[in-house]
């Protein structure tokens, strides 16, 4: 019944607090926003998409708290290395790394991450080789291939896995 | 504007120093797109702007209607979300449409089509000059 009704719940939650949040706390809006879920979840039902399945709340939050910081870190790096001009030249470049993940809601959360830190973008994913190119801004500041398996990829392969 | 007096000192300082922030920021992404050197370097730099450019003056505009309004305004987590979500879309069409035509051009510095082991860094590819 659980089943039928709600097949997604955590999708189901997330829109019923983007319409709390867009239209306020009140009784009528809440009925509404459930009305709104529900139907959602029965269209995304009807999509039969693969359910992405959380294993490891800890390793969300672990990804959680360092996923900004390293945002805000590079945003510095970036900042500074475009004010720099030609004197403070970084070399930039291409950087294949082999992924384990294969997870598609991993991947594209991986892909979010990557591309939310200024200083390296997702270029092209290769799902028969299962590698990624990235192309990084500052390519000799950090060893990319194992910061990004170690920091994003390995917490990503914990929660879906 | 209303009720722009009846902010409290330091709430309009925060407010006022969120939002410099976040533009200051957006100039820098800019700025980056008109000195960066090839298509591949610029594509980094208007990221600046769609996180802790856009992050900063989302922040601000949080504590000002939640303080205007003596309610939590939220609105903006969602436009956050929607930014960080719909952002890699448009990258990856753009980086992807370069590389197609680069190495259809044969452009030394794109790597092919990843025919090296994989694992390998991809090494000296500086850019177009």
């Amino acid at each position: 019944m659980m089943r039928s009704v709600l097949p997604y719940p955590l999708l189901a939650l997330s829109l019923l607090a983007m319409w709390i949040l867009l239209n306020g706390v009140s009784a009528g809006q809440l009925l509404l926003g459930c009305v709104v879920a529900v139907a959602a979840s029965a269209v995304m039902a009807q999509l039969q998409s693969p359910k992405p399945r959380l294993r490891s709340w800890r390793a969300i939050v672990r990804l959680a708290l360092v996923v900004p910081v390293d945002i805000f870190r590079s945003n510095v790096a970036v900042s500074r290395q475009i004010l720099a001009g030609t004197g403070g030249r970084k070399v930039s470049g291409f950087v294949t790394i082999p992924l384990a993940l294969r997870d598609r809601t991993g991947l594209a959360i991986l892909a979010c991450i990557i591309t939310s830190t200024p200083g390296t973008a997702w270029v092209e994913y290769d799902s028969k080789r299962s590698t990624l190119l990235l192309h990084v801004l500052d390519l000799e500041s950090e060893d990319w291939v194992k910061l990004i398996k170690t920091r994003y990829e390995q917490p990503l392969g914990e929660i879906f896995g | 504007m209303t009720g722009m007096a009846d902010l409290p000192i330091w709430a309009a300082l925060l407010v006022a120093f969120l939002v410099l922030l976040g533009a200051v920021l957006t100039l820098i992404g800019v700025l980056g797109l008109l000195r960066l050197r090839s298509f591949y370097e610029r594509v980094h730099a208007p990221t600046l702007g769609t996180t802790f450019g856009a992050g900063s003056i989302l922040a601000a505009s949080m504590i000002f209607f939640s303080m205007l309004e003596t309610r939590l305004v939220l609105h903006e987590i969602l436009i956050a979300v929607f930014i960080t979500i719909t952002t890699p879309v448009t990258l990856m069409l753009l980086a992807r449409a370069a590389l197609y035509r680069d190495r259809a051009e044969g452009a030394e510095f794109v790597p092919l089509h990843q025919e090296a082991d994989p694992g390998s860094a991809g090494g000296d590819h500086s850019g177009r000059k």
